[in-house]
């Protein structure tokens, strides 16, 4: 056993010494596949911190949203249904949720503005994310001026301003009273965006939708497991498209990786000849290419993984947030929360280390099986 | 002692191109001695050599390696001889390994790596702890007084000082039977008489040195103890020096 291990130690030994003779060649090779390394390693980690962010930011949703439909297209929902609601066996609470969108001209951002029955937002004040903050310049105390319907002026005072750990759900968000939200849309008395409905027990979800479905055959019940699902599909969908962006670049590297690690120069021919004959096995020969290919696939393997990590988790993957964030004016900046999928870096780990190392091994396969005796004819 | 009978080596078998390297030896070297093999380019010298030093088969005949300590798995306490043309490719190579040094005419170093490096590399795959293998390559550049180059690439030496690293690296493995092809091929006169101490020394230490070469430098020193004459594969003459 220690024999065994003292022979890959000294072989491994013999690898570096080997691998540092051909400096240029081995450097260029590692930087190439490190880069391929990390672009994988941080579209994976992003895209799965992404869905775990959405996911906790979605077990605070409402259990069941319900809209109303007008010919095809979402409606308001008249404050009645809420009261019809709620009287279903199972319903723990029901509320009418005033929300919307305002386009700012002054950068061309869209905010979401929502009007909230807390206490702390009196009507004239307005609660607001940082992205909002940073692009129109606000901090606690100032005035924001919006234009309502009709181009009059609704000024409101900053109350407070989200952290950006919210940012993901509250960069672009403004907070407003139900009086200044009416003021601000002309929107109708008695009437609500959507409905926010609570449900007891989660197995009977299907059941109450199906019941709110056929007291108001207008109605839009939509689950939060839909919702969640959605958001799923959307975070793969964008990952998907970025992957195949970066296709062209994997093809590249495979075929550079290929020639680099088939390609067995004279020397390195004569140099197994020259193992072979004193005294080194196939075997042996095979385990050093063995190890060549490890170090180098590994090396890049492990500092691709970690600086994907950094990238995603310390600097919010800024190669990657425009692509797979969506499309605004207003990005939101946040830090995700670092989660490691394994089963990915698995695949990640046998679609690169395992070719590679591979492919070096290969061609050496015939070269280490001539006969000893011919290093005495060189 | 190493015991050829009939060994014929056949090259392109069967092929209209088939070609005779040895034919029909049958020799008996003596251990502790310096045996020479010589006669002109294509006279089997080299091929007799390889198959000696179990780097490559008899098309027919055997070869018995007697008294001579070769690193066998399955040897058992006692036995004295072992015939070597039948074993496996792995037992051939745990011979050449222990059993035998070579010293190729071109000294075969590997480039780019130190000169401690190419004198350890037959080491390597032996599962001897790196330590003792290096302290004995260390003890190796001392004898043959190249320890200053141990730090040093090989292909910065000079013709001289590649030779010595090549003894330094046939011997590390402590074999008991050194094979030199035409070592002094590529040396001046002066080289090639220090080559020929050298020789004598590792005799001196009980080691069996072969030595295959048309270099008179070599077939006339003092030092040889017996020669062996080549022609189109076959012994022409047999002498002893002593």
């Amino acid at each position: 056993m220690k024999q065994a291990l003292e022979r890959h130690l000294n072989i491994l030994d013999f690898t570096l010494a080997s691998l540092l003779r051909r400096r240029a060649k081995n450097l260029s090779l590692l930087a190439i596949y490190l880069l391929v390394i990390f672009m994988l390693a941080s579209l994976a980690f992003f895209v799965t911190a992404l869905k775990k962010e959405a996911t906790i930011i979605l077990s605070d949703a409402p259990d069941m949203i319900v809209q109303r439909l007008m010919a095809g297209r979402q409606d308001l929902v008249p404050a009645d249904y809420a009261v019809e609601i709620a009287k279903i066996r199972g319903v723990t609470a029901v509320r009418p949720r005033l929300w919307g969108y305002y386009y700012d001209a002054l950068n061309g951002a869209n905010y979401t503005i929502m009007a909230s029955e807390d206490p702390a937002v009196a009507s004239g004040s307005a609660i607001i994310g940082a992205g909002v903050s940073k692009a129109r310049n606000l901090a606690v105390g100032d005035l924001l001026p919006l234009i309502s319907y009709d181009k009059s002026p609704v000024m409101l005072e900053i109350n407070s301003i989200y952290p950006h750990g919210a940012d993901l759900a509250a960069a672009d968000l403004i907070v407003i009273s139900p009086d200044d939200f009416h003021q601000l849309f002309n929107f109708p008395g008695g009437q609500a965006t959507d409905l926010a409905v609570t449900v007891r027990n989660p197995k009977e979800m299907s059941t109450v939708a199906a019941k709110i479905a056929g007291m108001f055959p207008d109605s839009r019940p939509i689950l939060k497991s839909e919702i969640q699902r959605t958001y799923q599909s959307i975070f793969d969908w964008r990952g998907g498209m970025t992957l195949i962006l970066l296709t062209s670049a994997l093809i590249s590297f495979i075929i550079f990786a290929w020639d680099k690690a088939t390609g067995l120069s004279a020397d390195e021919r004569k140099e197994i000849g020259i193992l072979k004959s004193i005294g080194w096995e196939t075997s042996d020969v095979l385990l050093l290419k063995f190890w060549e290919g490890l170090v180098i696939s590994l090396t890049a393997f492990l500092l691709g993984v970690v600086l994907a990590y950094g990238h995603v988790f310390f600097l919010s993957a800024p190669l990657f947030a425009q692509a797979l964030k969506g499309w605004s004016v207003i990005y939101p900046s946040f830090q995700l929360v670092p989660v490691v999928d394994a089963y990915q870096l698995s695949v990640l780990f046998f679609l690169t280390v395992v070719p590679y190392t591979t492919a070096t091994i290969i061609p050496c396969w015939r070269a280490a099986t001539i006969d000893p005796d011919a290093a005495m004819r060189y | 002692m190493i015991e050829l009978s009939g060994i014929t080596k056949l090259f392109n078998s069967g092929k209209p191109n088939q070609f005779t390297a040895v034919d029909n030896v049958t020799l008996t070297v003596h251990p502790q001695q310096i045996t020479i093999f010589k006669g002109p380019s294509g006279s089997g010298k080299t091929s007799l050599l390889t198959m000696i030093g179990c780097m490559a088969r008899p098309t027919s005949g055997r070869i018995f390696l007697r008294g001579v300590a070769a690193a066998m798995p399955f040897q058992q306490e006692g036995l004295e001889v072992v015939e070597i043309t039948s074993l496996p490719e792995r037992f051939l190579n745990e011979i050449r390994r222990s059993t035998f040094g070579f010293i190729f005419q071109q000294f075969n170093l590997v480039k780019g790596i130190t000169v401690l490096e190419n004198v350890m590399l037959p080491a390597y795959p032996t599962g001897e702890a790196r330590a003792l293998f290096r302290a004995r390559a260390l003890n190796l550049l001392e004898q043959f007084s190249i320890s200053r180059l141990a730090g040093q690439r090989v292909e910065l030496l000079s013709g001289g000082e590649l030779q010595r690293v090549a003894i330094a690296r046939s011997l590390i493995n402590n074999p008991s039977i050194i094979i030199a092809d035409e070592p002094t091929a590529h040396l001046d006169s002066k080289l090639s008489q220090e080559f020929m101490a050298i020789a004598g020394r590792l005799k001196g230490e009980g080691k069996s040195v072969l030595i295959a070469s048309h270099d008179p430098i070599v077939f006339d020193s003092p030092l040889i103890d017996s020669l062996v004459e080549m022609r189109d594969g076959a012994i022409v003459d047999i002498r002893s020096c002593r």
